[in-house]
């Protein structure tokens, strides 16, 4: 039982790192109907960010935990936005209106340069991080099995709880918001309503990308290390958990990054942990075939 | 009026410029100008090179104060062939014949080496690979990010089988193929009634699925260490071995030559040239029967497809069947050529690789595959230092080529097969 629990509270962690990836994937999909297949290395951008603050922040001095965590999560929010703001701005807008594949090719052809980019001027060794928030809340059960839950696993789940509870209010109560719903129904409709189609666009990714970079920085707490290859695996799944959740959806999203976050937390547990990556692969090709519009998702309707 | 519109003023260009400056100093000051270094005690420390940052800048800068809205203008406009891709489609024949000319004569011309047949074996593997592609996205205009996963199902099928059942190449090569092409059956079957782009990340999940599985599935496929001494390929059944075994013919002892190493490294190339010239052919025949048709028909529309009877699912399935197939044949090359064979040969990487190949050189150019493979191996041995710096290349040369002309640089969409032609008679 107290195995079970371990496993759970895990896969409750993971889940929201990937939910937070995947919110990314779904609203972009939502509006413009395109995959960002750069939003991996938009988070794995935001891990390296963090990172280099971290490095930077302990040089200059600054070591008092809390702090440290406030500015580089500041700074992450804002240099990896940027990035999504640049990203879209280069690579997808004078795309708009070309044929089909087009943007899914100029994203890959960004992803690689991303990547590359990251692994020319950071090195592609390891980068181990020093622990910034260490111990955590123990309990013990009769027989003797502990339950650990970190600090870091606490300030997951209450980070991207506030971040949720954030964004669903941007959706649901601000113009931004209104004007997203609008350009997810029908872009050409909103624009001839007075909706700036090419500025809601751009601020959804740079939400995306913000809600990324929180992600990686919780990823390199979480796991200590990081090299310029993490984007492509993360990027996978939590479009995994877009499309589980049904892509498109917000809540969707949480909820495909928490059931697949789970599975793999008790696949690794349970079964083998060398096939936990194809596990995941394997929910994707099954969700896609059998449930393509996943679990909270609209059914598509090809229009002429 | 109109002179305002096409140069703004000169405070608003630099007012514009010195914006896209501030955001590249932004972008590039903490990735480029900070490096992470693990230190002596394993903590990690800065590098600084704000020098770098500053040239970045700088050329931004400089880069949108001189180019800055034009670049916008002038690349939406130039989306049609240019003179080159004119060039190139009107001469196809003659340039395709002289081409191969070349490719037969290569190993024979003066200054060809080992190193230089080598060099081309490689290219001409990508160019089949290309071509094998090419089916897929060119043609169906099917996204398949996980082509690599055929080419090692061919490679480690030809391994597996000379292995455990001691089969020759020759009996292995129509065996890995049609093992590659049921491999894209069973992927296909299920995800080809998907969208484009979920039909993209399927293969790319996959990809990766067989790659893992090739890793950790350690009793038959020998997990990361891969398998070794695979049978090199013979001559027909005449070995390139200096000292044939009991009752074994050699080739240069078949032939009456002196024993060389070349020999079994130009035959290797011919092989290779070979594969891939059937795989040309093949392309440009079916290109012309119904089925071909219907592949460009259904990458231009699939609704009117399927109003005009094409069963878009069967006709999808042979295109990634086919498609499967000749990287298969390409994997089992590989195979019996490089003698040893790991997981580590079949990362996303590689079919970004063939995937950049295809796109660069035009999705259905059968010849601007020739000409991106030849880039993209020849580059990195031109340069040794750029080797790094080409993957760089190839992601930013996907994104310009999409946005400046989003059907590859030689494309040419004419349809293969007119049904009248223009302007009356002759």
């Amino acid at each position: 039982m107290a195995y079970f629990l371990q496993q759970l509270i895990n896969g409750i962690a993971l889940g929201m790192v990937y939910g937070l990836i995947a919110i990314g994937y779904s609203m972009v999909y939502g509006i413009i109907g395109m995959i960002n297949f750069a939003h991996g290395e938009i988070y794995m951008i935001g891990a390296f960010v963090s990172i280099i603050f971290f490095t930077l922040l302990g040089m200059l001095g600054i070591s008092w935990a809390p702090l440290a965590l406030v500015l580089v999560l500041l700074a992450a929010i804002v240099i990896t936005s940027l990035y999504g703001w640049t990203v879209e701005r280069i690579a997808y807008r004078p795309l708009r209106g070309s044929f089909r594949l087009a943007p899914l090719i100029s994203a890959i052809g960004m992803s690689i340069f991303l990547q590359t980019y990251v692994q020319v001027t950071q090195g592609a060794k390891i980068k181990p991080l020093q622990p910034v928030i260490t111990g955590g809340i123990t309990f013990t059960d009769a027989s003797g099995f502990t339950v650990t839950i970190s600090w870091i696993q606490v300030l997951i789940v209450v980070l991207t709880v506030a971040l949720m509870a954030g964004f669903t209010w941007i959706i649901a109560k601000t113009p931004l918001g209104r004007a997203q719903r609008a350009c997810a129904q029908d872009l050409k409709m909103a624009a001839l309503c007075g909706v700036d189609v090419d500025r809601t666009i751009s601020l959804t990714f740079v939400i995306g990308a913000a809600l990324a970079a929180v992600a990686g920085l919780m990823a390199t707490l979480y796991y200590g290390v990081i090299d310029f290859f993490i984007g492509f695996l993360a990027g996978v799944k939590a479009f995994t958990a877009a499309v589980l959740g049904g892509i498109g959806s917000i809540p969707g999203a949480m909820l495909g990054g928490l059931v697949l976050g789970l599975v793999e937390a008790f696949w690794s547990g349970y079964f083998s942990i060398e096939y936990k990556d194809v596990a995941a692969f394997t929910i994707l090709v099954i969700v896609l075939i059998f449930l393509p519009t996943g679990i909270l998702g609209q059914p598509e309707v090809e229009k002429v | 009026m109109n002179t305002a519109i096409r140069a703004p003023a000169l405070a608003d260009r630099v007012k514009d410029a010195a914006l896209a400056a501030f955001v590249a100093f932004a972008l590039l000051a903490p990735i480029l100008g900070m490096e992470t270094v693990v230190g002596p005690d394993g903590r990690l420390t800065l590098a600084f090179h704000f020098d770098l940052v500053a040239l970045g800048v700088a050329i931004v800068f400089i880069g949108r104060l001189l180019f800055g809205g034009l670049v916008a203008g002038r690349l939406a406009v130039r989306r049609e062939g240019g003179p080159i891709s004119r060039f190139l489609s009107r001469y196809s024949t003659v340039l395709g014949a002289a081409g191969l000319a070349f490719a037969v004569a290569l190993p024979f011309l003066p200054f060809s080496s080992r190193y230089v047949i080598d060099v081309a074996t490689t290219v001409v593997i990508y160019v089949m690979l290309g071509w094998g592609l090419n089916i897929v996205v060119g043609l169906a205009g099917l996204l398949d990010l996980g082509y690599v996963a055929f080419y090692a199902v061919g490679a480690y099928s030809y391994a597996l089988f000379a292995q455990w059942f001691g089969l020759g190449f020759w009996t292995c090569l129509p065996i890995a193929g049609l093992l590659a092409a049921i491999a894209g059956i069973l992927l296909g079957f299920p995800v080809l009634r998907l969208r484009g782009d979920y039909l993209a990340i399927v293969t790319l999940g996959f990809g990766e699925i067989i790659r893992l599985v090739l890793i950790n599935w350690h009793e038959v496929t020998g997990g990361p260490n891969g398998i070794a001494d695979i049978p090199r390929p013979s001559f027909f059944g005449f070995p390139f071995t200096r000292n044939p075994g009991e009752g074994e013919i050699a080739f240069h002892q078949l032939f009456g030559l002196e024993f060389s190493t070349m020999h079994r490294v130009i035959f290797l190339y011919y092989l290779a040239l070979g594969l891939a010239l059937i795989t040309n052919l093949f392309v440009l025949r079916i290109r012309k029967l119904p089925i071909g048709r219907a592949w460009e028909a259904l990458r231009e529309d699939e609704i009117a497809c399927k109003a005009l009877g094409i069963n878009p699912t069967n006709t999808k399935l042979t295109a990634f069947a086919l498609g499967a197939m000749f990287g298969g044949f390409a994997g089992s090359f590989f195979a019996t050529r490089q003698g040893f064979i790991s997981p580590e040969s079949f990362t996303f990487i590689e079919s970004a690789i063939i995937l950049a190949i295809v796109v660069l050189g035009g999705m259905g150019s059968q010849i601007g595959v020739v000409l991106a493979a030849a880039v993209i191996v020849l580059l990195p041995e031109i340069a040794r230092e750029l080797e790094t710096y080409r993957m760089l290349f190839f992601g930013a040369a996907m994104v310009l080529i999409m946005i400046w002309r989003p059907r590859g640089l030689l494309a040419h969409r004419e349809p293969t097969i007119r049904l009248a032609r223009r302007g009356g008679a002759a």
